[in-house]
């Protein structure tokens, strides 16, 4: 029987989720990011620390994310839109949960591409219909996958990982937002 | 003859507009409780006395079934034959058909669904918890009463406007009224569109003249939720911005209130009135639910106070928008002959009241007849 390797130390994860079932005090994770207006609607945020495993800690490095909006919103571009984020966590969360399923199912994933479109209609933040939502109408992921299994075996891949996915459910589901001035 | 106020609602409504504001042209209240609330009965008697006075020859029993242009003016058919008619005033009202969200479609049947134009009260609803969706005037009486009764409410709401029922001594409306904030037109409005669509503010009218805002629902024991976002597998989801709607409607209300202030100031009405108040913030869960299953037999029944709208099926003359809200310039329409009477902000912040009509109509008659 050949090794499937896709780089997930799936090991590591159940051992993790044998250790929190004791623990569920070490299992609250606070993510963080700090925002700061640039000019315009141009905003960076930045993200190195969190809280996680009863203690602080911090990625590798520093990153720096830049958002502002496009020209045709008559603004300078200076990166992707904030909605656009949302669709980046959505596929790289998807991703990770496809590479992880695969590995615990012992599946040799080759290539895991996928695109991710969200459709928005703009009058809703424009304030030109009040019956128009502001966020998106819906949101469809397609993937495109090469791995040694059936497409049935595939599509339960796909399935799984939007079960167990963190960003699929923030977007699914409501959460309670708190917005404060310090 | 006054047929919304028999047959389209609920038992236990009064007017939320103290009767010295619910005036007819030419006809005061002249009983013995200025400052109280008309019960729909009391409602039905004053229009009828009008009906009397102004000997406007009404036919009562008639429906009309079809509005058409006709040359030189329109043919209106009726369950009681036809007629033509040069000019023609639509005063067929603002609420006659719930709003009902498409959403409710993926409520499970087991539970009852009710609008408030067929609720009579509490006590026609099955047992189990009620859902009371809908936070403006409507949505916070029945969700109170439904309290009242002994079951177990949760209100879904989203942006709403809270309103003390009195303030410095005198009813909320005496100061919109006396302030001038009821005598905004529609052509000063910044936003005339969102004014039209304002849901109805957070009032009740009581013997003991008493607010019914959040906060006295929550001691009531009312659940607050945010609004209802999606019926998904039959879990009714909720938005998580409850915190905010209900801090807009406090910051909103402030700001209401700093105008009387001032006005009182301003105009040396002071004495008139007594002294500032506050209001205490609204007082949201700190954890908010945001799913109910409804498939569990909690729910017996969800109220949709989701707001009113008019039917214009019967009208066959091209003056609806894209939405089916008829198309209108303070009352005028734009087809030769046709105006409109008794529409939100119609012509005046005070146009959505019975009190609104006195001024309206005579503004309305004047285009018609010139
Ligand atoms: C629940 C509720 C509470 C309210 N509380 C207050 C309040 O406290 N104070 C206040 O000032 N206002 C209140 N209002 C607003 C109130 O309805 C109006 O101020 C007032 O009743 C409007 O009168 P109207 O004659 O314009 O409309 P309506 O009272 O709606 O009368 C319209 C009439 O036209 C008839 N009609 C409609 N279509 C046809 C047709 N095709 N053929 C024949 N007849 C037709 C209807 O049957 C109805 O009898 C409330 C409204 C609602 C829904």
């Amino acid at each position: 029987m050949t090794t499937v390797d896709n780089g997930v130390n799936v090991q590591a994860l159940l051992d993790a989720r044998e250790a929190l079932k004791g623990a569920p005090e070490a299992a609250q994770f606070t993510w963080k990011a700090t925002a700061k207006w640039e000019n315009g609607v141009h905003s960076t945020a930045t993200i190195k620390n969190f809280f996680g495993l009863g203690a602080e800690q911090s990625h590798k490095q520093e990153t720096v994310f830049t958002a502002d909006h496009p020209e045709v919103f008559a603004a300078e571009d200076h990166g992707i839109t904030p909605i656009e984020y949302l669709l980046v966590g959505l596929a790289s969360c998807l991703t990770a949960g496809v590479a992880s399923v695969a590995q615990n199912r012992g599946i040799q994933l080759r290539s895991v591409e996928s695109t991710v479109e969200g459709n928005h209609d703009i009058r809703g933040i424009l304030g030109a219909d009040s019956d128009v939502r502001n966020g998106f109408n819906d949101v469809k992921v397609t993937f495109n996958i090469d791995a040694d299994a059936s497409k049935e075996e595939i599509e339960a891949l796909v399935a799984q990982s939007q079960k167990r996915s963190a960003v699929y459910d923030a977007l699914t589901n409501p959460t309670s937002v708190t917005v404060e001035v310090a | 003859m006054a047929n919304s106020w028999r047959r389209e609602r609920w038992d236990s409504l009064r007017l939320l507009t103290p009767n010295w504001l619910s005036r007819l042209p030419g006809q005061d209240y002249d009983g013995p409780d200025p400052d109280g609330y008309m019960t729909t009965g009391e409602v039905v008697d004053f229009i009828e006395r009008f009906a009397l006075a102004s000997r406007a020859p009404v036919r009562t029993g008639t429906e009309v079934t079809s509005v058409r242009p006709a040359d030189g003016g329109y043919h209106v058919a009726t369950s009681q034959g036809d007629l033509l008619c040069r000019g023609l005033v639509l005063a067929s009202g603002a609420c006659n058909l719930p709003v009902v969200p498409e959403l409710s479609a993926g409520v499970p049947a087991a539970v009852t669904q009710v609008t408030p134009l067929d609720y009579r009260g509490p006590g026609e609803l099955p047992d189990g918890g009620v859902l009371v969706v809908g936070g403006s005037a409507t949505g916070v009486q029945l969700a109170a009463e439904l309290r009242r009764s002994g079951r177990p409410v949760t209100l879904a709401l989203g942006e709403h406007v809270r309103l003390p029922r009195l303030y410095r001594k005198r009813d909320v409306l005496w100061w919109m009224d006396a302030s001038g904030v009821w005598d905004q037109r529609y052509d000063e409005i910044d936003d005339l569109n969102r004014a039209r669509r304002l849901p109805s503010p957070q009032l009740v009218g009581t013997p003991e003249r008493s607010t019914l805002d959040l906060n006295a629902l929550t001691e009531l024991g009312v659940e607050l939720v945010g609004r209802l976002a999606m019926v998904r597998d039959g879990v009714a989801l909720f938005s998580g911005g409850l915190r905010n709607v209900c801090s807009l409607a406090d910051l909103k209300m402030r700001r209401l209130l700093a105008t009387f202030d001032e006005w009182a100031r301003a105009g040396g009405r002071e004495d008139e009135v007594g002294p500032p108040e506050e209001f205490p913030p609204t007082v949201v869960p700190a954890a908010p639910r945001l799913s109910l299953d409804l498939r569990r037999g909690e729910i017996g029944s969800i109220v949709w106070a989701t707001g009113y709208r008019p039917d214009y099926r019967w009208l066959d003359v091209p003056v609806l928008d894209e939405k089916g809200r008829l198309r209108h310039e303070g009352g005028v329409v734009d087809a030769p002959g046709l105006v409109a009477l008794g529409l939100p902000m119609l012509r005046r912040r005070r146009s959505t009241f019975i009190n609104g009509i006195e001024d309206d109509a005579r503004a309305v008659i004047d285009h018609l007849v010139r």
